[in-house]
């Protein structure tokens, strides 16, 4: 059993793209979304394996610092 | 000479063209979008024009819009700066089919060098110099085995529509490129919907320099020496100086006349870049892409040149003279510039805000090229570029000392900003030796 994970957002973007699903088996430095801010796409990773317990976002949502965009468990 | 330019942009670019134009005694025009309006470019242009909201395909990038408020002002010309409507060739286009000065080069040049493969051929067949690698994408393991025998190891495994660092990998042999072709591909259509790979050889230790050009009104192109970008993080650039630490008189030469003839092979006209990768190692160079307008590291060239690009593009685009001798270009002393961004110095992720604070250096070789101010706001809606450092001193070591001090004097508060980590940059041994490459910064933060 893996620790849950809240995989939050490091600050105000807009979400690019939604690589994984709930559900899907991730590993540690998968790509699960892609934010965009300032002309910038940041890539946001797992930091565990495990699975996607919970996915908080949607391409075209805005997010604020500190959201949590995943939970990996 | 037409009496009104138009500048189709924002921030500090639109600024520092305004600058310009008033000082050629001409009127400047500005756009702006709604979340902009606040910011000195409106304020300091001696008409602006709202032009839409914060999105800039309803606004900087709204040929349509743009085009109106040049007919509503009586403005003659149009420059683009960098950036969203400046390497569309259709914009050009529209802009001359309006009856308008377009402030840059023709829509066929900007058109043939926007398609890199193009681009690469075209200047192969110009006799300069371009890296080897796939002249149309990769579909299939097989295929891309097959392309790297001929391009050799090791290799880039890049995702056509990629960008900004993302979907790319190097395979140090035939088993990596298995592995990697497979995972960028994988990547590439999951991300972009495009499954395209191409293929290109990879330098482990390579410069990123990049030759200034200008196509002069009579038909001649000349170059005005090179920039050294290798200070890069996400691969783009963080630090631009000239000359390159890296680059003999030799190497000078043989670059600049290989630019000039890429430029000669579109029949360049107004201020243009070419990008070129530098081996450290052999001292061989690749053609790697040409920017058709004007750069964002303009400023070094002009502190080392002493001249105004600007006003020479201004100057071309009215048919006229430049405000130099061609045949006379001499460099004096050393330049260097920090682009100071909206972002966090340890990771450089962007953090917009409200300026609570700003105050810029000021002293002998300083010059500062900023869009914001204190009680303006960085929003995410534009890149994250706050102002431009650019230091020049009689050698690289008095710019390096000015640099430090004005870096040391810059106070920025309110969003996150990068001016901690040129303090670090500028003590760096790597970088003040000037041996570095374009891996610095990941060296510095590994």
């Amino acid at each position: 059993m893996h620790p849950v994970a809240e995989i939050r957002a490091e600050m105000v973007a807009n979400v690019w793209k939604v690589l994984v699903t709930q559900g899907d088996s991730v590993s540690d430095g998968d790509t699960l979304v892609i934010l965009e801010s300032m002309k910038m796409e940041i890539p946001v990773l797992a930091e565990s394996d495990g699975t996607v317990s919970a996915m908080h976002v949607s391409e075209g949502d805005v997010v604020q610092e500190g959201d949590v965009i995943a939970v990996i468990g | 000479m037409f009496e009104t330019v138009l500048v189709a942009n924002r921030g500090e670019i639109a600024r520092r063209i305004i600058r310009t134009v008033q000082r050629m005694g001409l009127r400047a025009v500005a756009v702006y979008s709604e979340v902009d309006a606040h910011l000195p470019f409106v304020r300091e242009a001696d008409e602006a024009v709202l032009i839409g909201p914060a999105p800039p395909a309803q606004s900087y990038r709204d040929m349509a819009a743009v085009i109106e408020a040049a007919r509503q002002t009586g403005a003659r010309a149009i420059h683009p700066g960098y950036g969203f409507l400046a390497e569309d060739p259709a914009f050009a286009a529209r802009v001359q089919q309006a009856g308008l000065v377009w402030v840059g080069p023709p829509a066929e040049a900007i058109e043939q060098m926007g398609d890199k493969i193009r681009a690469r051929n075209l200047v192969a067949a110009a006799g300069a110099p371009v890296s080897r690698g796939t002249k149309s994408p990769v579909k299939t393991v097989d295929e891309a085995l097959a392309a790297g025998e001929g391009i050799g190891y090791p290799l880039m495994v890049k995702a056509s529509a990629g960008g900004g660092g993302m979907g790319m990998a190097v395979a140090a042999d035939p088993e990596a490129l298995r592995t990697e072709f497979e995972r960028v591909q994988g990547f590439a259509d999951r991300t972009f919907g495009d499954p395209a790979v191409l293929l290109e050889r990879f330098f482990p230790r390579v410069r990123h320099v990049e030759v200034q050009i200008l196509g002069l009104a009579d038909g001649r192109v000349v170059a005005l020496g090179e920039r050294d970008c290798s200070v890069q993080r996400r691969n783009q650039k963080l630090v631009e100086e000239s000359p390159s630490p890296a680059v003999t008189p030799e190497l000078r030469d043989r670059m600049v006349q290989a630019a000039i003839r890429a430029g000669e092979a579109v029949g360049y006209r107004n201020a243009g870049t070419v990008e070129c990768l530098l081996d450290t190692s052999t001292g061989e160079f690749v053609f790697l892409e040409m920017n058709t307008r004007l750069q964002v590291e303009h400023p070094v060239t002009e502190l080392v040149y002493g001249i105004d690009l600007v006003e020479q593009q201004l100057l071309v685009a009215a048919g006229k003279p430049v405000t130099f001798d061609p045949d006379a270009l001499t460099p004096s002393g050393h330049a260097i510039e920090l682009r100071v961004n909206a972002e966090d110095p340890k990771r450089f992720l962007p953090g917009p805000g409200a300026i609570t604070a700003w105050e810029e250096p000021h002293g002998e070789g300083v010059r500062v090229d900023s869009g914001y101010a204190a009680g303006t706001t960085v929003t995410p809606h534009y890149d994250s570029l706050m102002a431009k450092l650019v230091v020049h001193g009689a050698d690289r070591a008095q710019a390096l000392a000015r640099a430090r001090a004005a870096v040391a004097s810059f106070r920025v508060e309110g969003p996150k900003c990068n001016l901690p980590f040129f303090a670090e940059l500028l003590e760096n041994p790597e970088f003040v030796s000037g041996d570095y490459d374009t891996g610095l910064v990941a060296r510095m933060r590994s």
